[in-house]
């Protein structure tokens, strides 16, 4: 007799249990979260069955809202409630007053380089209003799977620097996610209509959201995505079209003048509503009542729609047509055009870039979600439930990284473009005699003054060996991880001694920061603290162990010997002992402790494995 | 680090860029740190590390001027460019007679005589490249020498054949 197989929501039928991963979208307008369930990707939906969770935060002395509740806030209590935050990610205040002069909040007056906003809730930074908007996610996968999640993968648009990729990844893991990889929105999308396997060619990603407009040229050469060029326009959305639906309609039907606030808001949602009709039908009703109970109605066709928004479509193809000029191709290079974003459902939209490249565009995938099911896709991979998946996605450095030289002037290091990870050391002198310490500035972007690149961060290189000047050697070593994040180790050659880099981020938090605000995060939600640092110290000992043993069961015979054996064994006791007490300080230093004695084998196994795969093979075979 | 080496590759300035496109793959896939995304950290810093040394000896080994570089360097030969200056007045000469022709072309947007000069210099890049490798192959203290000023040379041929591969982008954008 044969038994039905029944498997709980988030536990796997299959003996090699599936883990858990979600691709997350975090959007200027909204956001989403997306997993890979019976091989089929898709978002998952909240309570209500809403897929998009509106990227809005409020604040308020009893409790932090996000979402649909938080936007109904927005016209009530403007000063608390945080809309499109990811354009103040990774900013300076000053940088920020410049580009929105007209944000409603408040913002501290300290001297922090950290943007701090004023709420009842206390003072919050953008990273932690990200951090809130991705915790309801996760909460929502987690409810949706049953189970916590392993990893998460997120996306940043292509042309993010490292500042703003790096406060992303301080909001993750405020969020008390683990980062499998950050992924470029673009690049999202392509894997989401399978791109990436086989084909080679160029790709044009039309990205036209509520209140943004993204084209990303991305080349893909063997497994390889190169972002060619970028380009947008921050202040070009859909909300666009509704405004000029909203005053087609008050011209059209002689509406009094002096609308009220709550006419305008019910206005704007008609118009709205006819854009979406539009997509579907040639014409659309409109009917709006003002407060004194007058109803207006009037018949709008997709013909006048078009000329409505001719102008707004036009400004963006001219985009892509810089865009395209910028990555020195010309239109008929392109293989394939992807459209991402709900504003690309307008007809128009989809007609006149249609024509524009010469192409139909993709559009079977909802565009909404496209990005955040690219991104699951990647997220399932990586977490490793399709070990039989060789996709493998290599990206490219998107902004050159530099140093300041004399006279205000950036000498590049690191060029964009560059296949990341990457490690490139230069060499600096002392120029003084005795000279113990020097500042090294670094910036990112393609111009050639100081002023006009992103400042990164100013190094602080000391306790470098007196000697005469141009005697000591400071080799300065710059490393991008796969995620397009820099850091930076310093030694003295002659001396091999280690000079210290007190690194000062621009407006980026310290490890310190960031740990203080998970712990602060976590008592706001009235968690158990403790608890959940020692349980998250328990699972990754759990996780070190398993990847290490079965790294010593393949490989321990031939490449340790028995000494070299019995300490990483013994290391992987103790730390399991202590596992399996309650400190979970005492748990990261052995786990420390295990990874610093486990590095040469790591190293070893490396290198054997690259010898294996290269040695006595032809061409061919390769 | 020898990049030769990292790519089990004999340490030869002839190479097949079909086959070291192959091994980057394959180094590829045992090293990305996607392949580690779920590993311990002591697998992820090593993984990290040697795929930047995989990134790094990629674009060094496919370009043919990096990749002699990189053989003078392993032969313990320093090349300092900025310092040598130019000590053949003959190639000097004829830098400036073709930077003028460049000019006039310019001028005179005679696409004809583009396409002349664009075939002079591509015949001088490839003897001279062929003349580099011959040095590189004979390895001796003054051949290596003698490979370093090739590829000073180079470099300037390199930069005039760009220059005038715009200009002919240009000519054929006005059509």
């Amino acid at each position: 007799m044969a038994f039905l197989q029944i498997a709980e929501p988030g536990q796997s039928a299959v003996p090699h249990q599936r883990k858990l991963a979600v691709g997350i979208d975090l959007g200027t307008t909204n956001s989403l979260v997306a997993t890979v369930r019976s091989g089929q990707a898709d978002t998952l939906a909240d309570a209500k069955g809403f897929h998009l969770l509106p990227s809005v935060v409020h604040y308020s002395d009893e409790r932090v809202e996000v979402g649909r509740l938080a936007r109904e806030k927005a016209s009530m209590d403007p000063a608390n409630t945080i809309s499109s935050v990811k354009r103040l990610m990774g900013r300076s205040v000053p940088d920020i007053k410049s580009r929105y002069p007209d944000l409603p909040y408040r913002f501290c007056t300290s001297s922090e380089t950290m943007p701090g906003i004023i709420t009842p809730a206390g003072k919050v930074n953008p990273i932690q209003v990200s951090a809130e908007i991705l915790k309801a996610l996760k909460l929502r996968a987690e409810m949706t799977l049953g189970d916590e999640l392993t990893g998460v993968v997120v996306t940043v648009p292509a042309y993010f620097d490292d500042a703003q990729r790096q406060a992303t990844k301080d909001a993750i893991r405020i969020a008390g996610l683990k980062l499998l990889r950050l992924l470029n929105e673009p690049t999202a999308a392509a894997i989401a209509y399978g791109l990436d396997s086989g084909e080679e060619g160029i790709i044009a990603v039309y990205d036209l959201g509520g209140g943004t407009f993204d084209i990303s040229v991305l080349r893909l050469s063997k497994g390889v995505f190169e972002v060619m060029a970028t380009g947008g326009d921050t202040a070009l959305g859909g909300d666009d079209f509704d405004q000029r639906i909203a005053n087609w309609f008050i011209s059209e039907q002689n509406l009094p003048t002096g609308l009220s606030a709550s006419e305008r808001r019910r206005l704007l949602d008609v118009a709205k509503a006819a854009k979406e009709a539009l997509s579907s039908q040639t014409e659309t009703n409109l009917q709006l009542t003002l407060d004194d109970g007058t109803t207006y109605s009037g018949e709008l066709t997709a013909l006048q729609f078009n000329d409505l928004i001719g102008d707004l479509i036009k400004q963006t193809l001219k985009t892509c047509r810089r865009a395209l000029k910028d990555a020195g191709i010309d239109k008929e290079d392109i293989s394939n055009v992807i459209m991402v974003g709900g504003s690309t459902r307008t007809l128009a939209v989809r007609e006149q870039v249609g024509t524009f490249f010469a192409k139909t565009p993709l559009t079977s995938i909802d565009p909404d979600k496209v990005v955040a099911i690219g991104a699951a896709l990647q997220a399932d991979i990586l977490v490793g439930n399709k070990p039989e998946s060789d996709m493998l996605l290599l990206d490219v450095l998107p902004l050159s990284l530099g140093l300041e030289t004399m006279g205000g002037l950036v000498e590049k290091i690191i060029p964009r473009n560059t296949t990341i990870p990457v490690a490139r050391a230069q060499e600096f002198t002392t120029f003084k005699d005795g000279q113990t310490a020097m500042m090294v500035h670094v910036l990112q972007g393609e111009r050639e003054l100081v002023q006009d690149c992103r400042s990164l961060a100013r190094f602080n290189l000391t306790d470098i060996p007196p000697m005469v000047a141009g005697a000591a050697h400071i080799r300065v070593t710059f490393q991008v991880d796969a995620d397009g994040l820099l850091s930076v180790t310093a030694m003295e050659k002659s001396t091999g001694v280690q000079a210290s880099i007190e690194v000062k981020p621009a407006y980026g938090l310290s490890d310190d920061e960031v740990t203080r605000m998970l712990q602060s995060s976590i008592q706001h939600a009235k968690d158990d603290m403790h608890a959940r640092m020692l349980r998250e110290q328990q699972v990754e000992a759990d996780r070190v162990r398993e990847s290490l043993q079965a790294a010593l069961n393949a490989d321990g015979d031939a490449l340790l010997d028995s000494d070299e054996r019995l300490a990483i064994e013994a290391a992987i006791d103790a730390m399991m002992q202590t596992a399996a007490g309650d400190d979970p300080g005492a748990i990261e230093k052995a786990i420390e402790q295990v990874d610093a004695i486990s590095q040469a084998f790591a190293q070893r196994r490396m290198d054997r494995s690259i010898r294996q795969a290269l040695a006595g093979h032809t061409v061919d075979e390769l | 680090m020898n990049y030769f080496e990292l790519y089990d590759l004999a340490p030869e300035f002839e190479l097949d860029l079909a086959d070291l496109s192959a091994r980057y793959q394959r180094l590829q896939q045992l090293t990305h740190p996607d392949k580690f995304a779920t590993a311990s950290d002591a697998q992820k810093r090593v993984a990290m590390q040697k795929n930047a040394q995989i990134n790094d000896a990629f674009q060094v080994l496919k370009s043919p001027l990096m990749r002699a570089e990189h053989m003078l360097t392993l032969r313990g030969i320093e090349l300092r460019h900025d310092q040598t200056t130019m000590q053949d007045g003959g190639f000097l000469m004829q830098q400036m007679e073709w930077r003028e022709q460049l000019d006039d072309i310019r001028a005179s947007r005679d696409s004809h005589a583009l396409e002349l000069l664009q075939d002079e210099v591509t015949a001088e890049l490839k003897r001279r490249h062929q003349l580099l490798a011959e040095f590189l192959h004979d390895n001796t203290q003054d051949s290596n020498l003698r490979a370093g000023a090739e590829i000073a040379k180079l470099k300037f041929l390199v930069k005039l054949n760009t220059q005038l591969d715009d200009l002919y982008d240009q000519f054929s954008e006005d059509l």
